[in-house]
C-alpha cells in the first residue's frame, strides 16, 4: 500500500517516491535529501521525472535557490518535536523566493503541529497514518491570526480582524 | 488596560479548545508522554515534585480586580488557597490536578487570560516597568508597546519551536530600568533618536541561567515602526543558527557570543532590510489604539500632601519604604509587600487576593500590578487615602514595611515545589528573616538587594543580587554559594562569588558578617552595592572565611 499524507486538505495516496524505495522508472517523481541533490545534481537533472528536494535543519535555504525553478515539491525535515528550523525555511522559500510548488513536512510532526506548519506555507505533511484523520480539525483550530504570514497552507489567509 | 475584542476572545478560547482535545488524547492514551510534554508546556503546565505546575500570564504585569478575583477562586477550587507571584511578573498555582487544567484556563479565558507561552522554547510572557505609566522619570508609557508585541508574538507560526525559550522585557524609564532589561534575551529600550523622534534601543544576548550575561546593545536607533520588523529579524537568525545540540548552549546569548557582537548585529540588519518594508511596518493608526488602552485614568486634581504627619511609627515606616512618588500630584503608587517574614516571598492567598481586588477598586481604579521582585503594585492611590488602605493591608498581613530593603528577597520555589532545584530557597529566606529581625538595623542598612535561586537555572536572579544566595547540591546536602556587588537595573552587573559555598545554618550568619563589613566601611549614605563596588570583594570574604568563623 503506498504511504498516505494529507495534501491540501485531503488525505491522499503519496505519488513521489525516494531513493530507498529501490529501483525506480526514469519518469517516477523523486524526492532527494538536499544532501543526495548536492552529490549527484547532474545525474538527478537528467531524468525526465518530476523531482522534489528536502531540506535537513541545518541544510541553508539559500542554496538549493538556483535550482528551484527545476522543482516540482521542496521540503523540510523534522528530525525531533522539538525542532523548528523549517518553519523559517518554509516561510522564505515562499516569501522570499517564491516557490509554489508543493511544500512539503516530514519527519517528528504531528496534528498538533500542522496549524503553524500551514501558516508558514507547507501544504502537505507526512503524517502518521492515526494521525491524519485529526488533521483538517486541526488546520482549522484558529480562526485569526495576530501576525501575517503566507498561510498558504490553509484555505483562507488569516487575519487580525 | 488593555481589553480584549471579538478576536482576541476567540483565540483564546480556541487555544482552550485545542489545549482540551490535547489533554484527553494524552489521558486517553492516545499521545506520547513526550509528545505531550511539548504541548502542554506551551500552555504554562509543568509537572513539578509534587503536582503540576500551572503558570499564567500576566502581561507586562497589569492585572483588573476582575481578574484577581478569578486568580483567588481559581487559588481556592482547584488550588489549596494560594497563588506564587514569579519574577516574569505571572502567577504560578503549585497544586492543580492534570485534568482539571483545561477548566482552569477556560474560567482564565472569561477574564481575558490565559497561560499561552508561560513555558516551552518560545516567545515568553513580555515584561516591562511595574511603574509604567506613572513614573515620573518615564520618556513614554511602554505597555501599548508590550501590548503590540504580546500580539505579534502569540502563537506566531515561526517561533513556536525554538532553539530555547525567548524573553522580551521593554522599558520606558532606561535609566532606571525597572525591568531588568538588561538580562533579557531581547531588552527593548524606548529612547529619544537625533532629531527629537522617539524609538527604540534594541539590546540582545542578556540573560541568567548558568551563563549570566548582561545584555548588549544591537541597535542605538530604531524608528518606532519598525519594531516588530526588527525583532522579527533577530528571532529569524536566532532560529536559523541558534544552537539545539545542548540544551545549556542554546538561549541567544551564546549565539551572540561565538558570532560577535558584531557579526550578530550585521546578520540581524542584513535580514531586517529585506523584511523591513514589509506586512510588519506598524501603522501609526495602529499604535495610537493601542495607545488608547492605557490613557491616565480620570485622577482628581489635588494638592500634595504629607499623610503621614502625625500617624504613628509603623505607619510611617510603610509610608516610607512601602509607597513612591507619583507623577500626579496627589497620588502615590502603592507597593504590597508579598514578603512578610514565614511566608514563602511572592505568595498571595485566595483571601488576599480578593482583598487587592476590592482595594484596587476602592483606591486604585480597579487595577495593580506585579512586580519582577515578586511583589504588587496599587499605582493610583490619592496621598489622602493612604492610611485607610494602610490599615486594611496590615490587617491582611500585606503591609511589611520593607520595599526595597534586605527583607525584600526575590526568591525561587525552591526544593520544596520545583523539580530542577538543588536547594531549598523558601526555608533560606526564612532563616534571614528570624536572623534579621530589627527593623531598625533594616532601615540603617538601607537599599539592599539580596536574590535567592535554588539552582542555576537563577529563576530568583541571585547573579544580578547585590547579595546573590545560589542553592548547590553537595552530596546530598543543601550548600549554598555566596556572591556580592551583582545589580539590576540601568547599571546592571553580575556578583562575584565570595568563596566557598556555606551549608544552610552558615548562611543568615554569613550574610550578617558582610554587613557588619558594610557597616563598618561605608562612607556616609554610601549604598551597600556602593562598597562593594569600592572595596572588592576581598574585604567581604575575609570576614565570612574568618577562622573564627560561624559556630
Amino acid at each position: 500500500m503506498p504511504r498516505r499524507l494529507w495534501r491540501d486538505g485531503a488525505i491522499v495516496a503519496d505519488d513521489w517516491h525516494v531513493t530507498s524505495d529501490g529501483e525506480l522508472s526514469d519518469d517516477e517523481a523523486l524526492i532527494l535529501t538536499f544532501a543526495e541533490w548536492q552529490a549527484e545534481r547532474e545525474r538527478w537533472l537528467a531524468r525526465s521525472g518530476r523531482l522534489g528536494v528536502v531540506l535537513a535543519p541545518a541544510d541553508e535555504v539559500e542554496r538549493l535557490v538556483p535550482d528551484l525553478a527545476r522543482l516540482d515539491l521542496a521540503g523540510a525535515d523534522f528530525p525531533g518535536p522539538s525542532e523548528g528550523r523549517g518553519y523559517t525555511q518554509a516561510r522564505l522559500l515562499r516569501e522570499r523566493f517564491g516557490f509554489t510548488g508543493e511544500l512539503r513536512a516530514r519527519g517528528a510532526i504531528r496534528r498538533d503541529q500542522v496549524f503553524f506548519l500551514a501558516r508558514c506555507g507547507f501544504n502537505s505533511f507526512e503524517l502518521p497514518d492515526s494521525e491524519l484523520q485529526g488533521a483538517a480539525e486541526a488546520l482549522s483550530s484558529f480562526s485569526a491570526a495576530y501576525q501575517p504570514s503566507n498561510d498558504l497552507g490553509l484555505k483562507t489567509k488569516l487575519t487580525r480582524s | 488596560m488593555y481589553r480584549y475584542d471579538t478576536i482576541d476572545r476567540a483565540l483564546v478560547r480556541e487555544r482552550v479548545a485545542q489545549f482540551r482535545d490535547q489533554t484527553r488524547r494524552f489521558l486517553d492514551g492516545e499521545m506520547s508522554e513526550d509528545e505531550f510534554r511539548h504541548l502542554r508546556l506551551r500552555n504554562g503546565l509543568y509537572i513539578q515534585t509534587h503536582a503540576p505546575m500551572l503558570r499564567v500570564a500576566i502581561p507586562y504585569g497589569l492585572l483588573s480586580s476582575a481578574q484577581l478575583r478569578t486568580l483567588a477562586s481559581i487559588a481556592r477550587r482547584y488550588d489549596r488557597g494560594y497563588g506564587h507571584f514569579t519574577t516574569r511578573q505571572n502567577l504560578q498555582y503549585n497544586w492543580p490536578r492534570l485534568e482539571q487544567v483545561p477548566d482552569i484556563l477556560a474560567e482564565l479565558a472569561e477574564v481575558e487570560m490565559h497561560a499561552i507561552q508561560t513555558s516551552g522554547n518560545c516567545i515568553r510572557n513580555t515584561t516591562s516597568d511595574h511603574l509604567a505609566g506613572v513614573a515620573a522619570d518615564e520618556l513614554e508609557d511602554p505597555r501599548p508597546w508590550c501590548e503590540i508585541i504580546r500580539q505579534w508574538s502569540t502563537f506566531h507560526p515561526e517561533f513556536t519551536y525554538l532553539p530555547r525559550k525567548f524573553k522580551i522585557a521593554v522599558t520606558g524609564s532606561p535609566d532606571q530600568d525597572r525591568a531588568a532589561t538588561l538580562v533579557h534575551d531581547i531588552g527593548v529600550h524606548i529612547v529619544k533618536g537625533a532629531d527629537g523622534e522617539r524609538g527604540f534601543r534594541i539590546l540582545a544576548g542578556g540573560g541568567l541561567g548558568r551563563t549570566p550575561v548582561i545584555g548588549q546593545v544591537i541597535r542605538e536607533f530604531l524608528p518606532r515602526r519598525h519594531l516588530l520588523s526588527y525583532l522579527e529579524a533577530v528571532l529569524r537568525v536566532y532560529n536559523r543558527e541558534g544552537r539545539r545540540d545542548n540544551i545549556h548552549k542554546a538561549r541567544i546569548k551564546i549565539l551572540v557570543r561565538s558570532l560577535g557582537l558584531e557579526e550578530f548585529t550585521r546578520r540581524v540588519e542584513r535580514e531586517w532590510q529585506l523584511i523591513k518594508d514589509g506586512r510588519l511596518e506598524l501603522e501609526e493608526s495602529e499604535v495610537e489604539r493601542m495607545r488608547g488602552f492605557f490613557r491616565p485614568p480620570a485622577y482628581r486634581s489635588l494638592p500634595d500632601i504629607e499623610p503621614a504627619a502625625g500617624k504613628h511609627a509603623a505607619f510611617r515606616a510603610w509610608y516610607r519604604y512601602n509607597t513612591v512618588a507619583h507623577k500626579v500630584s496627589g497620588y502615590r503608587a502603592v507597593y504590597i509587600s508579598l514578603k512578610k517574614p514565614g511566608v514563602a516571598p511572592g505568595d498571595a492567598t485566595d483571601a488576599q487576593l480578593d482583598l487587592i481586588a476590592d482595594l484596587a477598586d476602592r483606591c486604585s481604579f480597579g487595577e495593580a500590578r506585579v512586580t519582577h521582585t515578586q511583589n504588587l503594585v496599587l499605582a493610583d492611590v490619592e496621598q489622602g487615602e493612604a492610611f485607610e488602605l494602610w490599615r486594611a493591608l496590615d490587617e491582611a498581613h500585606l503591609a511589611t514595611p520593607n520595599i526595597g530593603t534586605l527583607t525584600d528577597m526575590i526568591c525561587c520555589p525552591g526544593l520544596d515545589f520545583c523539580s530542577l532545584a538543588n536547594a531549598g530557597s523558601i526555608d533560606v529566606a526564612k532563616l534571614i528573616n528570624e536572623r534579621f529581625d530589627d527593623y531598625d538595623y533594616m532601615y540603617d542598612l538601607g537599599e539592599i538587594e539580596v536574590k535567592m535561586s535554588g539552582c542555576m537555572n537563577a529563576c530568583g536572579h541571585h547573579h544580578v543580587g547585590n547579595i546573590g544566595i545560589l542553592g548547590v547540591d553537595k552530596s546530598g546536602e543543601e550548600w549554598y554559594q555566596i556572591t556580592i556587588g551583582g545589580a539590576a537595573g540601568a547599571k546592571a552587573a553580575l556578583g562575584s562569588v565570595i568563596g566557598p559555598s556555606v551549608p544552610k545554618h552558615e548562611v543568615a550568619e554569613s550574610i550578617a558578617r558582610l554587613l557588619e563589613v558594610y557597616v563598618d566601611r561605608r562612607r556616609e549614605d554610601e549604598r551597600f552595592v556602593d562598597t562593594v563596588r569600592r572595596l572588592g570583594v576581598k574585604p567581604f570574604k575575609e570576614r565570612v572565611y574568618a577562622a573564627t568563623a560561624v559556630a
